[in-house]
């Protein structure tokens, strides 16, 4: 069933009532800053006030919004090739087993390697343009979304994996059906988490060297000393992350209407 | 003539000896049971029917023998296995879809059952948005519709409370009148095998052998009360005999000359 305009709305305050105890609480945080910065004495070249922050955000906004964007491209299109990475490769080790003894170790590698020593080797190889980037958003991302798909194939109940191959459905056909939906919980969830990794990857990896980016406004604010300009950045970037994760939710909500359903478990009739 | 003819089945898993020694038949439309306790190996017999596991004996259909592509079975598993991702419409036409039916012939054909198994209306709904008790109408509903020539059950009122339970079988009994499936259904439900059964296969404790073969002469429609009940009374109390003293030595079953 469609749900009706009033259980949207419904569903509306609800929303709001879920996220009113993070705002009192970021708004309190913020509010011990600003006293802290204020009457403390302490420079506002060493901590400035979110007011400062804030004010010079307003004036800079040209410069971070034009920073903002090769993130953003950097994130989302490096996000987009480890989920496609992700998803072929989860495909492929679900279908053969023995592979994935053969391939997660080396995955499991990859996610050891420090991020420090790792940025800057990837822009010596593939210098300062989108490459180095995505690769780097790729790497971080890949492995988290590889797990929760096998994962989630595995997660299929096994007697719908049954009821299938009773009704004659092959291998292709067991997975699409059945094995593909299982996943989804689990492929959300992955996407939230690594939706926030892939702009920290980004962030780190301009910082190791990019001609326009967060992660080089960051650097360079920092160089002249202008703490406010890096944390100005630094909303900013959380700013995409929250947006991204909004998306992810989103996204579930819209591919998995069955879930509210689930929630509501109405239990109707005998 | 039987449809389905077991010759000494067994299965195994491992040093496990969980199917010992498994004949039986089932004739064309026949309602039959096993009966056994949990644990004996009843859902790994219907695995093995299903194909999703080998053991070893003989399993013929029409006097044919069973080949693991036969597709001759409906299956219903313990669980309803239904879909959550899916509307109970599409649950149901899954079996179709499968043997190839396009989205619109399949919704055609399964629409009219909708009010015979107690769902119209709900055809829209999630499986979570269902009583246990709807939930395993449309699994049966699933399960039928894909007439196939015979129906598998498994337990398939075992997770209902009490109440909808006896609800779900009288409602069993009296579509099976209607259609007259041939059907095999697993339960450990004494009562509920006597009241669905034309014949009773009891099972012993795993290793799983046929203890004994129970013929149900209760005549139809099995309503509650009246001398028929009484008879049913006296055959489930000769039948729980039967499991909870297995050491009586139990007669081989009827019909089975082990050559
Ligand atoms: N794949 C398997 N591997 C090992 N043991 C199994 C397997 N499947 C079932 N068993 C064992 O076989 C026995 C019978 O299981 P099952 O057929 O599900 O019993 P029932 O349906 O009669 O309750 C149980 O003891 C179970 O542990
Ligand atoms: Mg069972």
């Amino acid at each position: 069933m469609v749900p009706s305009s009033s259980s949207r709305s419904r569903q509306l305050a609800g929303l709001f009532a879920k996220a009113a105890p993070a705002v009192i609480s970021v708004g309190l945080l913020l509010l011990a800053w600003e006293l802290c910065a204020r009457y403390s004495g302490i420079k506002p070249t060493i901590l400035p006030a979110p007011s400062r922050i804030f004010a010079q955000a307003m004036l800079n906004r040209e410069a971070l919004v034009d920073n903002a964007i090769p993130t953003i491209r950097a994130t989302l299109f490096g996000f987009a090739c480890s989920l496609s990475a992700a998803f072929a490769l989860s495909m492929l080790v679900d279908f053969f087993p023995p592979l994935r003894r053969a391939l997660f170790p080396v995955f499991v590698i990859s996610q050891t390697l420090p991020l420090v020593a790792i940025a800057p080797l990837v822009v010596l190889w593939f210098g300062f343009g989108l490459m180095p980037k995505v690769l780097l958003v790729a790497l971080v991302t890949f492995f988290p979304m590889l797990v929760a798909l096998v994962q989630g194939y595995e997660a299929t109940e096994a007697e719908i994996g049954q009821v299938l191959r009773a009704m004659g459905a092959g291998r292709w056909r067991v997975f699409v059906l059945a094995r593909l939906p299982s996943a989804l919980p689990y492929f959300f969830a992955g996407l939230r988490i690594s939706i926030t990794y892939a702009v920290v990857g980004a962030i780190f990896a301009e910082y190791a060297g990019a001609a326009k980016g967060l992660g080089i406004y960051m650097l360079n604010a920092k160089n002249n000393f202008r703490p406010d300009l890096v944390l100005a950045a630094v909303g900013v970037s959380a700013a995409l992350t929250l947006v991204l994760f909004g998306l992810a939710v989103l996204l579930q909500h819209l591919a998995m209407p069955w879930e509210q359903a689930d929630r509501q478990g109405q239990g109707k009739g005998p | 003539m039987s449809r389905l003819e077991l010759r000494h089945v067994c299965k195994a898993f491992g040093g496990l000896e969980v199917l010992a020694d498994i004949s039986l038949r089932v004739g064309a439309g026949e309602f039959v049971s096993i009966l056994g306790p949990s644990g004996a190996g009843k859902s790994t017999l219907f695995r093995l029917l299903t194909g999703a596991q080998h053991g070893d004996g003989e399993m013929f259909f029409d006097g044919t023998p069973l080949d693991n592509h036969g597709r001759h079975f409906a299956f219903m598993p313990q669980r309803d296995a239904l879909m959550p991702w899916r509307r109970i419409l599409d649950n149901v036409t899954l079996g179709l879809e499968v043997q190839g039916f396009r989205r619109k012939a399949a919704r055609a054909r399964v629409a009219p059952l909708f009010a015979e198994f107690g769902l119209a209306g709900f055809e829209r709904h999630f499986p979570a948005q269902l009583s246990g008790g709807m939930r395993q109408r449309a699994a049966l509903l699933r399960t039928v519709v894909q007439e196939r020539d015979m129906l598998l059950l498994d337990e398939p009122f075992g997770a209902l409370d009490g109440l909808t339970r006896t609800a779900m079988q009288r409602w069993l009994e009296q579509m099976w009148r209607h259609h007259r499936w041939t059907a095999l259904l697993i339960t450990h439900d004494v009562r509920e095998a006597v009241f669905l059964s034309d014949r009773i296969y009891v099972l012993s404790a795993r290793p799983a052998r046929i203890a004994r073969e129970i013929k149900v002469p209760l005549p139809r429609p099995r309503g509650p009360g009246g001398d028929a009940a009484r008879q049913a009374s006296a055959l489930e109390a000769e039948i729980l005999d039967i499991i909870l003293n297995p050491g009586l030595s139990p007669q081989p079953p009827e019909g089975y000359d082990h050559d």
